[in-house]
């Protein structure tokens, strides 16, 4: 312990205290601190961010307060008082009992927090009978009333229900209605709406908000993304590198930083409304584009009737038709399940489609094994997820040389020598080459599958998710790379993604998907500047902007989850009818 | 320590913990890496033993395997235990131990290995191609693999030895037609969720053919698991071998195989454990041996695993 042998007065009324909190791991006998010397109070009602980057430590003390380290991770020094309790030296059964009761945490993913063969009200009793004794159609009652709570539409159908019957909205209602059925005092949410759309991350803040309005419950917000900071904390704790940086009210620290990291790390935050500063001539249409889509549809069949034959079809791209000029981004965005991930397979060739296709003037469908192949030199992909793009057991080296080895160009030396300017173009040094990619970062692993993908000299990359995966800063660096690509190759992108802020920021021109249609199309400025469907505004609108004084309202709206795009066969959903609204801002005529 | 870099995350930090960050090993390292290893020496060391044996057998064994030697049984006619004139003792004929071990140390390094290792390649070549190219071609070859699953391998072992003439190849070949089945459904279900994997789908982008696919990024990939099988099937090849020789279709007496030795001498174990305890402890040890140093190629050709040794 160190120089705060009494807590200052302030501190005593302080619902959590958290003084000089230094968390290790052992490994072969070396101790090494993750989190070092973190402290800082939470009062009752009161939201404290904790943001930051990965490796930052942030999560591994929302673990350390609710006790559930990994085993060769332990709090080597320090207190967290909860309630005068200090929370890491807690008996393992004392903290059991807590745990869930006076404690609670929601997870990141909600699908891999519920147990997939129990039924919602099976596990919501389960919590409750565990900590309280009640009796079991009294448990029923009060899981039906914290459902309700989280407005989850029809809780007495939902509780007969499985995890994978509901959507991740859903879900992730479900993990806080759990948590928050014991009336915790304090509830841990570790990246609570990262995995979900937009529009639904902004429905599940708002949630949060109004209960804690309504319970005084007193809330840790670990979160990577500002955006959300500011929509929801009270006062942020930034940390880096296990320590903490800055710890401020949230207006002051989005107004005044003291820090430099912090404001590095504010100025990376993509913002909407910024993307006009950036003004690039809108590069010409071509007579041949790179890529054109005609009415392009891709369906999967599912179900299977009595005779085997399916009954279902999922209309995953319903007649989409856009095309991609030499040298432009073109955005894709829509929220998960709007089939744009589909779109840039069927680009690949990775899902067979419907409809006119084509590449470079050549058309896909009917091509035969080596068009394909040749195809596949025009075109080239980079992926949400690097560490799962590339093999592990492959160097990085022999990564970005395949290419030209599948297509049997140049020699070992020629490829040799190409892969090392890659590496060398895209910041990574040479002696990194002969590495294998769990050796490298995240933001690392990413360049390298960009340089991979341009080892062929393509005409066009389809960046699927590609930066969503990066913390903020590395992910402006990588967006920095694909520009500085771009202007020297004057490759064109497709960039799909569901983060509009970001897409604002790269985009010459973009498609809003919705259930498979493309409900907006037109140049950046078109659709940002002027949006005219009723869902690009409700997704713009749900966006977080990294400004607490612009801080969005709260106004309840009734809980949506995006209808589903599978249909019985012979009943194909309604197509939308695009109309120009003047130089060339399409807008389907739904609205 | 490892290389800070402005990006350094999580994982980088975890996989510190797991990994010191050096110079990478160029691949040629790999042997040596693998002598580096205690356990997969001393395998090696017992694997060598018995090869050794093996081929010096009519150099090393004291007497010719089938001889029964006069004084190899007491007066009541009973074997000798371990010691005095035998090293491991004879056996009810009065035959002497260590040279029947000697000899069958053949027998059994070839039906473990051979057999073993002829079971493991179809099966493997079964799962994966079943396994990567689905469609009707998976389906026949999976429902062919579930077909010899359900039918009793005794039964068509027996039938097919039945058939050929008995030698020790045709034994070898007929454990081999009836042991690939397991590896197959196996390799099967690990190919079709490794084929799902991300960067198969990015080497499809990349115009890469099927069977760069299946042999620069499946296969390795399924090492480990053929690693674990090879070296349980070792100690079952050996015991179905010891079986179709008591049931009279394996090797024919008196050629010796340690698994016939047991099978012989099985009913006379509290009289003379040696008999069964010897050759079993030599099974038990060349199947060990086998995965220890399996166990450490495995490690060795892992790159995420490297510098953990």
């Amino acid at each position: 312990m160190t120089q705060i042998a009494t807590a200052p007065s302030g501190a005593e009324a302080a619902l959590l205290s958290v003084r000089d909190l230094t968390v290790s791991v052992k490994d072969r006998g070396v101790v090494r601190p993750l989190v070092a010397g973190l402290s800082f109070d939470l009062a009752a009602g009161e939201t404290l961010a904790i943001a930051g980057e990965s490796g930052s430590g942030k999560s591994i003390t929302s673990l350390a307060l609710m006790g559930l380290l990994p085993n060769n991770v332990s709090v080597t020094s320090g207190q967290a008082l909860l309630e005068g309790t200090d929370l890491p030296s807690l008996p393992e059964a004392r903290m059991r009992a807590w745990r869930g009761a006076r404690v609670a945490m929601i997870f990141q993913e909600p699908m891999t927090s519920l147990n997939p063969v129990h039924t919602i009200g099976s596990q919501m009793t389960e919590v409750i009978r565990a900590h309280e004794p009640v009796s079991a159609s009294a448990a029923r009652t009060a899981a039906i009333e914290a459902l309700r709570k989280v407005r989850i539409p029809e809780p007495e159908r939902r509780m007969k229900q499985y995890p994978h019957e509901l959507s991740g909205g859903m879900r992730q209602r479900v993990m806080i209605a759990m948590a928050l059925v014991l009336r915790p005092v304090l509830l841990i949410a570790d990246e609570p709406t990262t995995a979900l759309d937009v529009t639904v991350q902004r429905e599940v803040l708002e949630l949060l908000r109004d209960l804690q309005k309504e319970t005084g419950t007193a809330i840790i917000l670990i979160t990577h993304d500002m955006g959300v900071v500011a929509e929801t904390a009270d006062r942020v704790v930034v940390m880096r590198h296990g320590r903490m940086v800055e710890s401020a009210p949230v207006e002051q620290l989005f107004a005044a930083p003291t820090q430099d990291y912090t404001r590095a790390l504010l100025a990376a935050v993509p913002r909407l409304g910024t993307g006009a500063e950036r003004a690039k001539p809108l590069p010409p249409a071509a007579p041949v584009p790179v890529a054109r889509l005609v009415d392009a549809q891709v369906h999967f069949d599912i179900g299977a009737s009595f005779l085997g034959r399916p009954t279902h079809r999922v209309h995953a791209v319903e007649g989409v038709s856009f095309d991609i000029r030499p040298g432009e981004t073109f955005g894709l965005v829509g929220e998960s399940g709007c089939g744009k991930s589909t779109i840039a397979k069927s680009l690949a060739g990775l899902v067979p489609h419907q409809g006119h296709v084509e590449v470079d003037g050549q058309a896909l469908a009917g091509l035969t094994a080596q068009g394909r192949r040749d195809i596949c030199r025009h075109i080239q992909m980079v992926f949400q997820d690097p560490m799962a793009a590339l093999d592990p057991r492959m160097t990085v080296g022999e990564a970005v040389a395949e290419p030209l080895l599948i297509h049997g160009i140049g020699t070992p030396k020629e490829r040799h020598t190409r892969a090392a300017e890659l590496f060398e173009r895209v910041g990574l040094t040479l002696e990194q080459m002969t590495r294998y990619p769990h050796e490298f970062s995240g933001g690392q692993r990413q360049r390298i599958c960009v340089a991979r993908a341009l080892a062929l000299k393509p005409k066009l990359i389809i960046c699927d998710e590609s930066v969503s995966a990066l913390d903020v800063s590395v992910q402006a660096q990588v967006l920095e790379l694909l520009e500085e690509l771009q202007r020297e190759t004057g490759v064109s992108y497709l960039f799909i993604s569901h983060d509009m802020a970001v897409v604002e920021n790269v985009v010459d021109r973009l498609a809003v998907m919705y259930l498979g249609q493309i409900v907006e199309m037109g140049t950046r400025d078109q659709v940002f500047g002027n949006p005219r469907h009723n869902y690009t505004k409700r997704l713009l609108d749900a966006v977080p902007i990294p400004d607490p004084l612009r801080r969005a309202r709260a106004h309840a709206r009734p809980v949506s989850d995006i209808p589903s795009p599978i249909h019985r066969i012979g009943n194909a959903p309604n197509r939308l009818p695009l109309q120009d609204i003047g130089d060339g801002h399409l807008v389907a005529n739904d609205w | 320590m490892a290389r800070v870099t402005p990006e350094q995350p999580e994982e980088a930090i975890l996989a510190e913990l797991t990994q010191r960050p050096n110079a990478p090993v160029a691949p040629a390292g790999a042997l040596r890496r693998l002598l580096r290893r205690k356990l997969a020496l001393f395998g090696f060391a017992i694997i060598a033993l018995v090869v050794g044996g093996a081929v010096f057998a009519p150099l090393i064994a004291p007497y010719a395997p089938d001889e029964q030697l006069f004084e190899g049984l007491t007066l009541f006619g009973e074997p000798m235990p371990p010691g005095g004139g035998f090293l491991m003792g004879t056996d009810l004929l009065g035959r002497d131990l260590f040279s029947r071990m000697l000899y069958g140390a053949q027998t059994s390094l070839l039906i473990g290995v051979v057999a073993n290792g002829v079971a493991l390649l179809i099966g493997t070549i079964v799962g994966v191609l079943a396994g990567y190219l689905r469609g009707w071609i998976g389906a026949v070859l999976m429902r062919f693999t579930d077909l010899m699953m359900a039918f009793p391998a005794l039964l068509l072992a027996i039938c097919l030895a039945a058939i050929f003439q008995p030698s020790l190849w045709i034994v070898a070949m007929v454990i081999a037609l009836v042991n690939w089945v397991q590896t197959a459904r196996v390799v099967y279900t690990e190919t079709t969720s490794l084929a799902e994997r991300e960067f198969i789908a990015a080497e499809k982008t990349l115009g890469a053919s099927g069977a760069r696919i299946l042999f620069k990024h499946i296969l390795p990939h399924l090492v480990p698991t053929l690693i674990v099988w090879g070296t349980l099937g070792i100690s079952v090849t050996v015991l179905l071998e010891a079986t179709l020789s008591f049931l009279g279709v394996g090797v024919q007496p008196p050629t010796p195989s340690w698994g016939n030795i047991i099978f012989e001498n099985q009913t006379y174990f509290q009289a003379a454990p040696w008999l069964v305890f010897i050759p079993g402890a030599a099974i038990l040890l060349l199947a060990l041996a086998f995965n220890l140093v399996g166990d450490a190629l495995r490690d060795v050709l892992d790159p995420t695993q490297r510098g953990n040794d």
